[in-house]
């Protein structure tokens, strides 16, 4: 070894001891002077992990709720609001479980509120109950006719468009706008309280729709086909959508 | 059906123990943590798209539950509106939190069909955040979430850029990056995410993919489902259903 | 507040759609900086490097300025990087625990092996010999400045002084690959980005490796056509030409790899293609189409062609020459914003444009930005004072 710093100029033993010294104070800082939860990854992620577990919760859960209220979810078991948790109206309540007196968690009152959800759009599933807030009922809470904890329409819905609208409105600017909805579905009364299992009818025959549309219907004044030619394969439905305006 | 019961169970621990005790959530959720195993879950979400109405709860409560800036320009969760019209073109938008946009801007007749679609952090498999973290402050925990340590995040944001969801943000004023945790403070406590807790229509599932029977196991069985870029293969744990091919 | 009220009247810019946490552009002109500077470091060493590998014996003139050019911009190459940090004082987290996996990671490691082991190594045993000279000479804060970089040491004999030539050889070896691993690094830190098809690709390090040296080698002809005669020196043409003369096939080298990129994403033209269509023909155009291909590549190498065509005189010829590496600095520049930049300006939902309205103060504005690009220069003109790259007889002589 000391042969080989003999045989190296005098300007390179320089540059290899600055490099060995700054190599050892690197060394040793790292090693002994570091502690280890700053250089460890583990114990690092160990403390982000339990720290992050620590935050405070701001929604009690569901569950929080019936230890006390038991009214309320009783009423709402059962009506179309039962997967709805407590807290989507009432908002974040783990103070008020936390402190039941003094913190009470708010109750959505004005009509906005059920807006939210209810408001007609488009976008939303066909079936969904929405309505416009401009026509229906203007002004008026809409508590004051629907139990948000069991929201029922206070009269059974005259026609389909309760929650049907995005169809009801693309038929009325249709040349079907005269035509009722039960003309074409049977709708069971049971679909008013279960929409999901029980689900009207379509019409299943080639000639329900060529009562006005084969040419040999009498009808005056509407687009006819040879039925007997005419995509004889398909139920008439397959191809067009009867409910927008000329069909598609 | 055995872990809801379970859920169940430890929430009403949790509660009762709460509010007979006096003691705080925080000192519970210390008790808890010890008997919390991660290895032993590994969560996933699912998302039904069908069922998706857009009103922006689970925004909200995110906000809250998460502390997440109160401006409509930064989410851990968020929902776009997917229009397609009869002539093939797509727009988008992020639904308002103050749901006014919600309005029908188009005539409904050019339009071909339209959804809403959830998302959030779809903590990866393959995570490119964590692969580009230059300090290891963000990283997978044994249950799947995606976490970052706040403490030791630089704001270089290189994590941002790799996101290929624009699901993480750098916080305002922690000037650290941000991002949907699955709520794993609720987690840990035997709780549901936030966004899954206040849907209205259970648009969205939650579950632990290591046990048998779940609501996630049974969405997972019953759909046909599909994952966001995953050309990427970056592995998603937040499973969609019923997805449209335009969803990017 | 303030920032929400920002992202409101930046929200009334957006095209089509972004996800909504893009609003927020996350890497700014601070960042188009960083890649600019490291660029200048590691083309201005390949300049230096023509001298001592390959013995271009006319580019001698150049090689103590580009050395000292490369290690002017290198002490600040890490400021801008730190500046645009949300939490600067967290930066040391880097060293304690790099992630392996992170590109970015390797950036202090990358660094540090390019300033040790290349940059200062390789200017002191360049500059040892006059180091101790010079420090013999000089009296005061300067003798001793000099004393300690040459690290105290005295020998100057034949010997020693063939020792640090070949050193010099040795070091420079090694630097051209560290040189390239230096900038092709910064390019694969963009380039390995999947979420982003802007960036996503294998070309990218190759890209900016020669854009690096493009602009390397076009700001050191820059600095020897201003410094030299600053300090009275007279300007060498037969070394100039040759310098304009490795910048020209330079360019044509970068032109082509870019052009063969985009080419490249035209013909795959993957899901991609028409967000960056719309990107680069309306918020990328004048920067891409203008500034970087017209301006700073076809018009400089224009001119090139025509003084290496038509023998010019010398007068115009210079001129021309700093035009040149006028309008080349102004394109690479322009190409460091369009990818960091335009990386950032199209939405990952491949659905819609943002906009990038860049600060005047601020931490990650305008003046601080313009203020790093300064302070090269700044320690450039102290290095030059204390490590003169001209010797009185060169200066006189020529």
């Amino acid at each position: 070894m000391k042969d080989f710093f003999k045989k190296l100029p005098e300007q390179a033993v320089r540059v290899v001891v600055v490099f060995l010294v700054l190599a050892v104070v690197v060394f040793v800082i790292r090693q002994f002077i570091i502690p280890p939860e700053m250089k460890e990854p583990a114990l690092q992620r160990a403390s982000s992990e339990e720290r992050e577990a620590a935050k405070e919760i701001h929604y009690a859960g569901a569950q929080s709720c019936v230890q006390c209220h038991d009214k309320e979810p009783e009423i709402k078991k059962s009506g179309y609001h039962r997967d709805l948790a407590c807290e989507s109206c009432h908002g974040a309540a783990q103070k008020h479980v936390d402190n039941p007196t003094d913190v009470k968690p708010t109750s959505p009152k004005k009509r906005d509120y059920c807006a939210y959800c209810h408001k007609y759009n488009f976008s939303r599933p066909t079936g969904f109950p929405q309505i416009n807030p401009d026509m229906h009922n203007p002004r008026k809470p809409c508590i004051s006719c629907h139990n948000p904890h069991n929201p029922k329409p206070p009269t059974t819905p005259r026609s389909c468009n309760a929650c049907h609208a995005q169809i009801e409105r693309a038929k009325a600017a249709s040349y079907h706008a005269l035509i009722t909805c039960t003309v074409c579905h049977t709708a069971p009364e049971k679909h008013k309280i279960s929409p999901r299992t029980v689900i009207p009818t379509k019409p299943d025959k080639r000639e329900f729709c060529g009562k006005c549309h084969d040419k040999a219907s009498p009808r005056k004044g509407v687009p006819t086909v040879d039925m007997a030619t005419h995509g004889e394969k398909y139920v008439c439905w397959q191809c067009h959508y009867p409910h927008t305006l000329g069909g598609i | 059906m055995e872990r809801r019961d379970f859920l169940k169970h430890l929430c009403w621990v949790i509660t009762s123990g709460g509010i007979l005790g006096g003691l705080s959530a925080d000192a519970w959720a210390k008790m808890l943590n010890k008997d919390y195993d991660t290895t032993k879950h590994y969560y996933g979400m699912g998302i039904d798209i069908d069922k998706c109405i857009g009103c922006g709860r689970c925004m909200q409560a995110c906000k809250t539950e998460n502390d997440v800036p109160a401006v409509p320009f930064y989410f851990r969760t968020w929902v776009e509106r997917y229009v397609i019209r009869t002539d093939r073109t797509v727009s988008v938008n992020t639904i308002n939190m103050e749901s006014d946009e919600l309005g029908d801007v188009l005539a409904e007749k050019d339009v071909l069909r339209s959804f809403f679609v959830p998302k959030l952090c779809n903590q990866c498999d393959h995570p490119p955040c964590v692969q580009v973290c230059p300090v290891g402050a963000t990283f997978k925990t044994d249950d799947g979430v995606i976490l970052v340590d706040s403490k030791r995040c630089i704001g270089c944001r290189y994590c941002i850029q790799a996101c290929p969801y624009g699901a993480r943000y750098l916080h305002p004023k922690t000037r650290v990056a941000d991002k949907c945790t699955f709520c794993y403070h609720r987690l840990v406590r035997g709780l549901l995410p936030v966004c899954v807790e206040v849907c209205p229509k259970q648009a969205r599932i939650f579950g632990d993919m290591k046990s048998i029977a779940s609501p996630l196991g049974r969405f997972t069985r019953m759909n046909k489902i599909h994952v966001l870029k995953p050309s990427l293969n970056t592995d998603p744990k937040v499973y969609y259903a019923n997805l449209d091919g335009e969803v990017n | 507040m303030e920032t929400a009220q920002n992202f409101m009247e930046l929200s009334k810019q957006v095209v089509g759609f972004i996800y909504p946490n893009e609003i927020d552009i996350q890497w700014s002109i601070l960042i188009v900086v960083y890649p600019y500077i490291t660029g200048l470091v590691a083309g201005a060493f390949i300049l230096a490097s023509l001298v001592k590998v390959f013995n271009v014996k006319e580019l001698q003139p150049t090689y103590r300025l580009a050395m000292l050019t490369a290690l002017a911009f290198m002490l600040i190459a890490p400021l801008p990087l730190q500046l645009h940090l949300g939490r600067p004082e967290r930066s040391y987290e880097m060293f304690m625990t790099p992630n392996l996996t992170s590109a970015m990671a390797m950036f202090g490691f990358v660094y540090l092996w390019y300033l040790m082991l290349v940059l200062l190594l390789e200017i002191y045993f360049e500059y040892r010999r006059d180091m101790i000279v010079w420090s013999s000479e000089s009296t005061g804060l300067k003798k001793w400045v000099l004393k300690i970089l040459s690290l105290f040491s005295t020998d100057i004999s034949e010997k020693a002084v063939a020792f640090d030539k070949k050193t010099v050889k040795i070091i420079t070896i090694i630097g051209i690959p560290s040189a390239f691993l230096l900038h092709g690094y910064v390019g694969f830190i963009f380039g390995s980005i999947k979420a982003n098809p802007w960036w996503s690709s294998v070309m990218m390090p190759v890209v900016f490796l020669f854009s690096a040296i493009v602009s390397g080698i076009a700001m050191v002809m820059l600095l020897y056509m201003i410094i030299k005669p600053l300090l009275g020196g007279k300007i060498d043409m037969k070394c100039l030409d040759k310098v304009a003369s490795f910048l020209f096939y330079a360019v044509i080298v970068d032109f082509s790899i870019e052009v063969l990129d985009f080419i490249h994403r035209l013909y795959e033209s993957e899901e991609s293609i028409k967000i960056l269509s719309q990107l680069v023909t309306t918020k990328l155009f004048i920067s891409l189409v203008v500034l970087q291909i017209l301006m700073g590549m076809l018009l400089p190498l224009a001119v090139m062609a025509v003084i290496k065509v038509f023998k010019l005189q010398e007068e115009v010829r210079k001129l021309l020459y700093f035009v040149c590496g006028l309008l080349i600095q102004l394109g690479i520049f322009s190409t460091r914003w369009n990818v960091v930049i335009g990386g950032q300006l199209f939405s990952k939902s491949f659905r819609g444009l943002t906009t990038y309205k860049m600060e005047l103060m601020g931490m990650e504005g305008f003046l601080v930005a313009l203020a790093l690009l300064i302070l090269p220069f700044v320690i450039l003109s102290i290095l030059i004072k204390l490590l003169p790259p001209w010797k009185k007889e060169e200066l006189a002589g020529s």
